[in-house]
């Protein structure tokens, strides 16, 4: 991975190089790690320190509080019904943008990229324009006496916006590096379409997957501006975790939105976690073939 | 296994064409439609549903105006700190060995991962007069927290990893050697570095600052806690369609979110082309 500079002792005047950039190399960690202190470090250690400045018994006091238990059973609700759809969806789609060449594939491709560059205020909006009072199908949701809008379905369909492209972007470079060769094997040998599915391609991607899905996890339970338009934020009712975190502040019971903060912070170190790991081991892969 | 059987595994053309709508094929585009196609199509119709006089009224009044202002010039100062101090970040994690660097290489996901209701709390803490850094800067006088500043310092957390993330892999692929060669023909460090090393990785750091602008033009999470949500002062675009909503106003949060996802989409083109560029440059 790191290139070691091993060179400038090679031709002449290395010395005096060498020592500038020594003190350019030592100036430009320094200015690098002081950044990445200021802007992520110290606010993302604060989130732990604002959780315990009173102790460990308030922070256990948020974890029992009913409306964090409901804002969390909310959440988990959403998550367990966004992410399982938003993996069969990112596995269908990385399967058909890295198997097939078809014309507007970069487009398809453009298309599942669009919830990153979309405000999730937008996000909101465009969902309450079509199931709103006032929407596209709001007519007919009201005759049929279906709520949308201010209720779990929209704030689960909200969720499986915001996680949609992970699944695919992790999965369709591993596929296309992979290649067809064994499933085309498996399929010589009479393997069925499932068959090749599970026994070939799976065990291929699933590292890959499992990244996608804890992105996926990750981002439909921190999931907020697009919930914030789409859910009445009834304590209790419709509050989802960070909805929770922002109440709270707001209502300058800051310990409790640190609490809550820790369980959504631990996820996402979590998340670091395990990529790290999932890294590692392709690395060790790649060191296992290079030899 | 006979030839017979491999040929009859690669069915005709025409075989596979139907395959293209298969399962994958069909779940694929109803998802998208369901998910994403319609609700994107039904705030355009509402948007059309308003005429274009009112439209331009509504998206072009005087505080949508400004917060269009002060959305771009924030975003845009976010993304221009992110573009330096990234390609800086991806330079030493790539070239320079030094303690815990694997601990920092990892952080740097870690605004993908920190919800941004998170964030904005914390980074509202951090920075306000009392706070960790904030009490730095206060003798100063620069107030971050709750004023424009405090815009930027959001809209900086919440890309810091796409122009790193971006130019990282590009970097470790550069041949070291055309380094090499720059430096043992004369050349000085500087200009090894805007002659050699830069131009290559122009393409990746472009995707990544517009990345990293997009980014930052739509969030709402981290700023809404940050910024004290005034008119004129630091109120960006998206809490202004936020507040048009709450206020039951559907046909001006719908001018000004058709402009901002008009101008979503335009960027998303942009990282499409550079990309496309990018690859050219590979090849």
């Amino acid at each position: 991975m790191t290139v070691e500079p091993k060179s400038t002792q090679s031709f002449a005047g290395g010395v005096k190089s060498h020592k500038g950039k020594e003190w350019g190399k030592i100036a430009l960690i320094m200015a690098v790690v002081s950044y990445l202190g200021l802007v992520l470090l110290l606010p993302t250690l604060y989130v732990f320190i604002g959780a315990f400045s009173r102790g460990i018994a308030p922070f256990f006091a948020t974890l029992i509080d009913p409306d964090f238990t409901q804002a969390l059973s909310l959440t988990a609700l959403a998550v367990a019904v966004a992410v399982p759809l938003n993996v069969v969806f990112g596995l269908c789609a990385a399967w058909v943008i890295a198997r097939r060449r078809f014309r507007g594939r970069t487009l398809l491709l453009s298309i599942i990229d669009l919830p990153f560059s979309i405000s999730p205020i937008v996000a909101g909006l465009m969902l309450v324009s079509l199931y709103g009072r006032n929407g596209l199908l709001g007519s007919v949701l009201q005759s049929l006496d279906i709520k949308v809008i201010f209720s779990f379905p929209a704030i689960a369909l909200a969720t499986m916006m915001g996680g949609m492209p992970f699944v695919a972007r992790e999965v369709i470079p591993i596929l296309e590096e992979v290649g067809t060769q064994e499933e085309e094997a498996a399929k010589t040998l009479g393997a069925g379409e499932w068959q090749i599915f599970w026994r070939v391609t799976l065990p291929s991607i699933r590292w890959g997957l499992f990244y996608g899905i804890i992105l996926t996890t990750a981002r439909a339970m921190g999931e907020y501006g697009a919930i914030a338009v789409v859910s009445s934020n009834l304590i209790g009712r419709t509050q989802t975790l960070t909805l929770y975190v922002e109440g709270a502040y707001r209502n300058y019971d800051s310990q409790s939105a640190f609490a809550a903060s820790v369980v959504l912070a631990g996820l996402a170190g979590a998340t670091l976690v395990i990529k790290e790991l999932f890294e590692r081991r392709i690395r060790i892969k790649d060191e296992e073939v290079s030899q | 296994m006979t030839v017979s059987n491999t040929q009859s595994t690669f069915p005709p053309a025409p075989k596979n064409w139907l395959k293209r709508f298969s399962l994958p094929w069909g779940l694929t585009i109803t998802y998208i439609s369901i998910v994403l196609l319609l609700p994107v199509a039904a705030l355009m119709l509402q948007a059309a549903t308003l005429s274009p006089a009112e439209f331009w009224r509504l998206a072009t009044d005087p505080i949508a105006l400004s917060t269009y202002n002060i959305t771009f010039g924030t975003a845009f100062f976010a993304a221009a700190i992110n573009c330096v101090a990234g390609t800086a970040t991806a330079w030493v994690l790539v070239r320079y060995d030094f303690p815990l660097k694997r601990v920092l290489d990892a952080v740097i996901d870690l605004p993908f991962a920190l919800p941004t209701a998170v964030a904005g709390i914390t980074l509202t803490t951090v920075y306000s007069e009392q706070g960790w850094i904030g009490s730095f800067l206060s003798p100063f006088g620069i107030r971050v927290s709750f004023t424009r500043l405090g815009v930027a310092v959001a809209m900086v957390f919440i890309s810091v990893p796409f122009v790193v993330r971006s130019v990282q892999p590009v970097l470790q692929e550069l041949d070291y050697t055309i380094e090499e060669a720059a430096w043992s023909l004369g050349a000085s460090q500087w200009e090894t570095c805007w002659r050699v090393v830069l131009p290559p990785l122009i393409p990746a750091i472009l995707t990544g600052t517009t990345q990293a602008f997009a980014r930052a033009v739509g969030e709402y999470g981290s700023v809404v806690l940050i910024a004290a949500n005034i008119p004129y002062q630091d109120l960006i675009a998206p809490i202004l369609v936020f507040q048009r909503l709450e206020q039951n106003d559907i046909a001006g949060a719908t001018a000004i979110g058709t402009v901002l996802l008009l101008i979503s989409l335009v960027l998303l083109l942009m990282v499409n082309l550079l990309q496309a560029w990018r690859q050219r440059h590979d090849g």
